[in-house]
Order: C-alpha cells, then sequence, then structure tokens
C-alpha cells in the first residue's frame, strides 16, 4: 500500500530566501504527527505547499499515490486533504451552521443530498458535535471567542470528510482548560480515522498528542521518529535552545 | 517626420512632465505605499488644492506662495480624514475592503461636488510671471512653469526622503509600514504615526495641487485623468519609494511624451494605463523593490 | 420551494407586461423617456453588485462595460442593420467575453489594486474606440432610426419595454446567483478567500463566472442607447459616471440582497431625473453624503435597515405572543 502523504524533494524559495530545502516526509494513514521546529523554520510553509497555496519550485507531492503537485488547493480539498489556519479565517457574514455548508456544497456534494435541508443541517449538526460547539450553531462567527473559533476552524476542515487534517496551530494562545479540549476533539477525530498532522508549539500538548515527531529547522527537516528519540535528538535540542 | 531633433525633444518634456507625475503621486506615494490606505481620493486632493490656490491666486498671490500657505490646513485635513477612516474602519477589523474603498470614493465624490458648486464647471487658471513664457535654448522651447516644477518635484521628493529616514518621527512612519506592534515596543504610538502620516501625505497634495494649476487649467472632474497616472506611478515605483516615485515619473512622463510625438495624442491615454496593467500583471511589487 | 419565490415569479412577469400595457393608460412620453433610464441603472447597479457585493471585488469599470454594449451594438446596426434582439445578443456576448478577458489579466490581484487596473482597462478601451474611425472616432456617430416595430407608438415606448426586460432578466439572475451555490461560494470567498478555496470553492473559476455574467448584463444595458438617443459618442457613454452611479446605488440599496442595488437605483436614479430641473449638484452632494453614511453606519444600506426592521417587529410580536400565554 502505497504512503497517505508524500512530500519529496520539495524545495520553496521567496525572493532568494530559501524557506523550504529539499523536504522529505512520508506520512501513513492513521498515524498522528507532530510538526514542530522555531519560528520561521518553514512549518507553514510547508503546510501551504501540500495544500496547495503555495506552489514550491522543485519537488512533488503525492497523495493516495497520485502527484497532486500541480492541483489547485480546492482540488487537493476534493481528494481528502483538509487543513486549518494558524490565524483563524471564518467566513465572517455567515453564521457557524452555514460556515459549514461551503465545504458540504462544494466537497461533498455528491456524498449527500443537497436538496434535502433537514439531512444536509443535521450533517452539519453533527460536525458541531464532534467539535463541541453545536450549542453555538446559530451564532455569527464574529461573535465566537478565540476557541470557539479555533472549533469552527477544526468543524469546517472535517466537514469536506478528510482523510488527512494538517491543523496549525490551533491551540496558539488559549487557555490550559481550553488547550486540552481541543486535544481531546484531534484525538477523538484521529480515533474515528482521520490522519493528523498538527503545527504545535506547546510542547507538553505534542507530546500528549504524537506518535511520531518531526522537526524542522531553517527549512530542513533535522529529525523526524518517535517523541522520545526527536526530544532527545541534539540538533533539535540545539534548534530549541539556542545553545 | 521622423528626426533625432524631434526624438529629443519629447525626451526632454519626458523628464519635465514625469517631475510633475512624481510630484503629485509623492502623497499617494506614502498613504497607499506606506500605510497600505486605499486612498482612491488621493487625486481629488489635488484638485481640491489646485482649486485653493486659485482662490488664493484671485487675491494676488503667487501659486507657489499659496502652496506653502495651504500646507498646514490639508495637512489638519488629512489628519482629520485618517481619523475618521480609523474609527469607521481599521478600528473595528483589519481589512475594511469594498466599504474603505467606497468610503474614499465617497470623499472624492464629494470634493468634486463640493468643488462644482462653489467655482462652477468652468476651467480655472492662475497666472504668474513663469507661467506663459519659455526658455528658449537653442531650437527648442521650454516653459518655464515646467522649470519650476521641476525644482519643486526635486525639492519635495529630497525632502520627503530626507524626512523619512532622518527623524525619528519619519522612521516611525517607515517602521509602522513593516510591523505596528514593532513600533508599539519603541514606544510610538502606531495609530498616532500612521495620522500624522496621512497629514504629510495630504500636505505634499497641497503642494502636488499648486503645481497642477500651474502646469494646466483645472475644472472640478478633473481628478479622474490623474486617479490612473497617480497610481500608476506608485505601483511603478514599488510601494512607499520616495526615490523610486521620482523615477517611476520620469519613465512615465518619458514614455507618454514619446507615443504623444510618434503615435498623436490620442493615443496618450492609454500609455499609463497599459503600463499600469503590465506591471500590475507581471511584477505587483513594483520596480525598484527588492 | 423557498419562501418568496411564487412572488418573485409573479413580480418578475408583470413588470415588462405593464410595461407594454402602460402606453394604453396615455401616459405622457417624457414618463418613458426618463423611466428607461431609471431602468438602465436597475441593470447596472444589479451587475455591479454580482462581482462588488457578492464577490467583494470592486470594479470601476462598469462605464467602459456599458460603453462596450453600446458600440458593439452600433457596429452590427451599421454592417448588417442586426435587429434590436440581435444588437442587445451580440453586446451581451462583447460584455462577458470583455469579463473574462479582464478577470484573467485582473483578478489574481486583490483588493485597491484590481480596482485601480479596472481603471486601467476602462480607460485603454475608450482610447480604442476614441481611434476609430469606423465608429466616428471621438466625434461620434449620428444614427438615423428605422421605423417604430413591434407594434409600439414610438422608438422611447419600445425601448422602455426592452429595457424593462432587461431589468428583470437581470434580477432574475442576481436572484439565481445568490441562492444557488455560486452565491455562497462567492460569499465565502469575499469572506477569505484562501480559506474558501482550501474548503473545496474553486475561487477563480467563480470569480470569472461572475466578471462575465456582470459583463454582460452592462454591456446588455448599453446596447439599446444608440437607438434610444440615436447619437453615440465615446466620453458620455464611457464615463466614469456609470461607475459612481452603479456603485453608489449598490451601496446604498443594500449588497448582500439582489433587490438591494435595484432599490438603491431606483431611488437615486428617479430622484436624479426629477432633481435635473431643480439641482443636479445638490442632488449629487445628497448621494454622496448618503454613500458615505451607509459605508460607516449602516453597512446592509436600506435592505439592512429593512431586515432590522422586520425582524425588530418579528420579535416584538413574539415577546407580546409569549406575554399572552402567560397570562
Amino acid at each position: 500500500m502505497s504512503a497517505l502523504l508524500e512530500v519529496k524533494n520539495v524545495t520553496k524559495r521567496f525572493f532568494g530566501f530559501t524557506a523550504l530545502g529539499d523536504v522529505n516526509v512520508t506520512i501513513q494513514a492513521g498515524d498522528r504527527i507532530g510538526l514542530i521546529g522555531p519560528n520561521g523554520s518553514g512549518k507553514t510553509t510547508l503546510i501551504n505547499c501540500v495544500s496547495g497555496v503555495f506552489k514550491p519550485e522543485v519537488g512533488t507531492i503525492r497523495f493516495l499515490g497520485d502527484d497532486i503537485s500541480s492541483l489547485a488547493p480546492h482540488r487537493r480539498a476534493k481528494k481528502g486533504l483538509a487543513r486549518t489556519f494558524q490565524i483563524p479565517r471564518p467566513f465572517s457574514s455567515m453564521s457557524v451552521e452555514d460556515n459549514l455548508m461551503v465545504p458540504l456544497e462544494y466537497v461533498v456534494h455528491d456524498l449527500i443530498d443537497l436538496t434535502n435541508e433537514t439531512a444536509v443541517y443535521d450533517e452539519a449538526r453533527e460536525l458541531l458535535r464532534r467539535v463541541r460547539l453545536d450549542d453555538r450553531k446559530g451564532a455569527f462567527a464574529n461573535d465566537l471567542s478565540q476557541v470557539e473559533l479555533r472549533k469552527l476552524e477544526l468543524a469546517r476542515a472535517i466537514a469536506a470528510r478528510p482523510q488527512l487534517l494538517i491543523c496549525d496551530e490551533a491551540m496558539a494562545g488559549l487557555a490550559t482548560k481550553e488547550v486540552n479540549e481541543i486535544l481531546d476533539i484531534l484525538l477523538d477525530l484521529n480515533a474515528s480515522g482521520i490522519t493528523i498532522v498538527m503545527v504545535e508549539h506547546i510542547m507538553q500538548a505534542v507530546m500528549r498528542f504524537s506518535k511520531r515527531i518531526i522537526c524542522l529547522s531553517a527549512g530542513r527537516v533535522i529529525s523526524d521518529g518517535a517523541p522520545a528519540e526527536v526530544m532527545a535528538h541534539p540538533d533539535v535540542r540545539r534548534a530549541y535552545l539556542g545553545s | 517626420m521622423f528626426s533625432f531633433e524631434l526624438l529629443f525633444e519629447a525626451v526632454v518634456f519626458g523628464l519635465l512632465v514625469g517631475c510633475f507625475y512624481a510630484a503629485i503621486s509623492l502623497g499617494l506615494s506614502i498613504a497607499f505605499g506606506l500605510l497600505d490606505v486605499p486612498h482612491i481620493a488621493h487625486a481629488a486632493f489635488l484638485v481640491l488644492a489646485a482649486y485653493m490656490t486659485f482662490l488664493l491666486g484671485s487675491y494676488g498671490l503667487d501659486p507657489l506662495v499659496a502652496a506653502v500657505l495651504i500646507v498646514i490646513p490639508f495637512f489638519f485635513f488629512g489628519v482629520l480624514v485618517y481619523r475618521f477612516y480609523y474609527e469607521a474602519f481599521e478600528k473595528r477589523g483589519a481589512d475594511a475592503g469594498v466599504r474603505g474603498i467606497a468610503f474614499f470614493f465617497g470623499i472624492a465624490f464629494l470634493v468634486q461636488v463640493f468643488l462644482s458648486m462653489k467655482f462652477g464647471l468652468d476651467q480655472r487658471t492662475v497666472s504668474a510671471p513663469y507661467i506663459g513664457r519659455s526658455l528658449e535654448l537653442g531650437d527648442m522651447r521650454i516653459p518655464w512653469r515646467l522649470i519650476v516644477v521641476l525644482c519643486v518635484a526635486i525639492a519635495l521628493t529630497v525632502g520627503l526622503k530626507l524626512y523619512l529616514s532622518k527623524t525619528f518621527q519619519g522612521r516611525a512612519i517607515r517602521a509602522v509600514a513593516q510591523d505596528a506592534w514593532a513600533l508599539r515596543i519603541v514606544g510610538a504610538n502606531p495609530v498616532l504615526t500612521k495620522q500624522w502620516a496621512f497629514g504629510i501625505a495630504t500636505a505634499a497634495a497641497a503642494i502636488g495641487g499648486a503645481l497642477l494649476i500651474i502646469v494646466s487649467p483645472v475644472e472640478p472632474s478633473l481628478d479622474r485623468v490623474y486617479i490612473g497616472r497617480t497610481f500608476c506611478v506608485v505601483v511603478l515605483a514599488g510601494l512607499g519609494s520616495m526615490s523610486g516615485t521620482l523615477v517611476a515619473g520620469l519613465i512615465l512622463g518619458v514614455i507618454e511624451s514619446l507615443v504623444l510625438t510618434m503615435f498623436g495624442a490620442s493615443w496618450a491615454p492609454a500609455v499609463a494605463y497599459g503600463l499600469l496593467l503590465l506591471v500590475l500583471a507581471i511584477r505587483p511589487q513594483g520596480l525598484f523593490r527588492q | 420551494m423557498k419562501r418568496g419565490t411564487i412572488p418573485f415569479w409573479v413580480f418578475a412577469a408583470l413588470l415588462p407586461a405593464a410595461a407594454y400595457g402602460l402606453p394604453i393608460l396615455g401616459m405622457n412620453e417624457y414618463y418613458f423617456y426618463i423611466s428607461y433610464i431609471v431602468l438602465q441603472y436597475v441593470v447596472l447597479a444589479t451587475a455591479w453588485n454580482i462581482l462588488g457585493g457578492y464577490a467583494g471585488y470592486v470594479n470601476f469599470g462598469t462605464g467602459a462595460f456599458f460603453g462596450a454594449g453600446a458600440y458593439a451594438a452600433l457596429v452590427v446596426m451599421l454592417l448588417f442593420e442586426a435587429p434590436l434582439v440581435v444588437q442587445i445578443a451580440v453586446a451581451a456576448l462583447v460584455g462577458a467575453l470583455m469579463g473574462l478577458g479582464a478577470g484573467l489579466l485582473t483578478l489574481r490581484l486583490k483588493g485597491i489594486f484590481f480596482s485601480i487596473a479596472t481603471i486601467a482597462v476602462a480607460i485603454i478601451i475608450e482610447t480604442f474606440v476614441l481611434n476609430w474611425r469606423f465608429v466616428g472616432g471621438a466625434t461620434g456617430v449620428q444614427i438615423i432610426r428605422g421605423p417604430v416595430t413591434y407594434g409600439f407608438e414610438t422608438h422611447t415606448r419600445m425601448l422602455f419595454f426592452v429595457m424593462s426586460v432587461l431589468a428583470v432578466a437581470s434580477l432574475v439572475i442576481a436572484r439565481y446567483i445568490e441562492t444557488s451555490w455560486l452565491g455562497r461560494g462567492l460569499q465565502a470567498l469575499r469572506d477569505a478567500e484562501v480559506a474558501a478555496e482550501c474548503s473545496g470553492v474553486p475561487t477563480l473559476r467563480l470569480k470569472l463566472i461572475a466578471c462575465a455574467v456582470s459583463g454582460a448584463l452592462m454591456a446588455a444595458a448599453g446596447a439599446p442607447l444608440p437607438l434610444y438617443s440615436s447619437f453615440v459618442e465615446p466620453h458620455s457613454v464611457f464615463s466614469l459616471n456609470y461607475s459612481v452611479m452603479a456603485l453608489s446605488m449598490a451601496v446604498i440599496g443594500g449588497m448582500a440582497r439582489w433587490w438591494g442595488p435595484a432599490l438603491g437605483a431606483v431611488l437615486i436614479a428617479s430622484s436624479q431625473q426629477f432633481a435635473a430641473f431643480a439641482s443636479p449638484e445638490f442632488h449629487l452632494l445628497i448621494v454622496g453624503l448618503l454613500l458615505i453614511f451607509v459605508v460607516i453606519a449602516a453597512p446592509g444600506g436600506l435592505v439592512g435597515v429593512i431586515q432590522w426592521v422586520g425582524n425588530w417587529r418579528v420579535s416584538r410580536k413574539e415577546i407580546n405572543r409569549s406575554a399572552s400565554v402567560v397570562k
């Protein structure tokens, strides 16, 4: 069986500055991966290359065995690749429920009957229940709190029924209790069969969540393996502690 | 038809007109280039300033003296407009989007209506010793008013460049363009800094407006002619670069003048806009930015 | 079927029927003359809103599309003596192609850059027409109108009917876009373009569709102009005034619903016709002030105000009802 996601020799430059240099990452279905690295190490750039927001100059990206390197982001979303944003980007003029209608209408329209409004809204409610946001379904995205916005990001991402979910710092700036809540949601989602890559700075959360950790530094993968192994790696310690 | 002298003359005139284009674009370069404000009303401010120069001129004041006099009221006018814009949009959310553009569009609209109510639709001119006379260099006649414009444009560019790079306020303005948060750390208020900078931008537009009426007669709807030209210069220059603005103005002036000489006046308006589209399509970050 | 669907179609059928039947009532010719202009602005504002309101891309080139439509109609009229229906169809096609072309060229630009690019496209097209001898260059062309056809008494009455059909067509199209998958996708990309793309919305394709539809409608609105004024001249036809008006009408009427721009157009264009005798400048002043006021204080425009009042009345009713239940 081929890997779920295969990033091969990916290089991305901005105005001569190398943001990613020859990155190779392979992800198997079902895994829980923590993607770590200091600020500016290329984590978000890597996510943007995988989701199609950026096009790398060199390298290929394969998803379920298919080369998706030249596909637009919305094509990748249809193939089962979803992501969230570091700074939440809700559709702010819509209600929470209607936010979910966007991926429901554009990605999974052949799986559910869109003319059956009750079925669609049931689906939306179920999605909100999974991220524990069902009490806010009618609220406008503008009125949500930070943690609720993060949950909305997650709900909108999983509404597209992805196989791979990439979360870009879904917990940054949240209180400990809220971090644990998001972590529980992510673990539940993974248990339901979604492979998750989590970009995170909060090490406690990364250690609790990850079965495998990938560490980036200055645009390169410096360590990749079991959590304890990666954290003990001298290069990782140097990148983080700067010594 | 085509001769070397003609070409040479076209280039000289292009450079002079280019200086004028640069001078009227400097304010926009600050407001749009540095502050990221969708300042559609800049050209309307130019025309407003031109009419104020005309008004003072009717009391016998030289347009250049009038320019100096209106700089201060225009500075405060700019401060006021930015404050209004800030309270209405920037304070509430990061991106004003369509509404921000519509706001400045409305301001431009009001300025135009105000001018046509107050001054009518007739063309207005000013008089000064240097308007209507020419400097004769061999076969070439260079209007004195363009030489005056050249001097003012260079003085304004150098002045703004020095202001932005040497003074604390100027550096703060450039810093706010990069990162408002970093600015707060060094102890300057980003909102007040932007407000001040928009005042400077409007003051620069005041001088640009005086040059406008020195160069050609004005009418209330003249801003439409200059919206495209000023944005073309600012985008071509790379947002927020003062010396880049001068060079971009010169490029536009020369190309326009060459097209005028070779293909006739009816094709000239398309030049600035064609150039603008080309830059937007190929190099939206401008020519003079890394 | 959604609520309001049946009344909508009844209205859509009644407006042209009324436009056809009105002459029987013996109304003054002048009213047809000015109502044509009002309906023309209904089409322009509705068309502008498809790109500006739904997708959030401010087009300053309304005049370019309108003018291109007028000139396209003029050219097929001069070359083939094509009937008005064909003129409108050709104009719409030209407008759609122009929209696609301009869209491909400029839609990768964000916000204000897009708006400036549309001004540029407008001026370039105007410059080409100015230099085009066949259509009279800068001086324009005088048209000799043929006999009135289709059983109308005058040209003005016929064109008024035609424009009412175009107005209804544009409302039907805008309403369809708003309530279909297209509308939600455009709204999503207006709110957060990258997030919409990553949620499966083909943003570029949607924007191109919006551009083409909007351009086609604007051009169609310009197509009857040569017959209407029997004289076409580039400066007034390509005027930035059309952009100013379309934007103001859509913003003041309300950009979120299909009937907002139409409401704005009817109010502003008809008051403009009456103000034409008294003080046109004063009318523009009011429009300008209203535009700024709406943008700052009532972003939903008139639509927002009407909905707000409606909600307030509904919630009052509910309070009364629950109060009576308690009793």
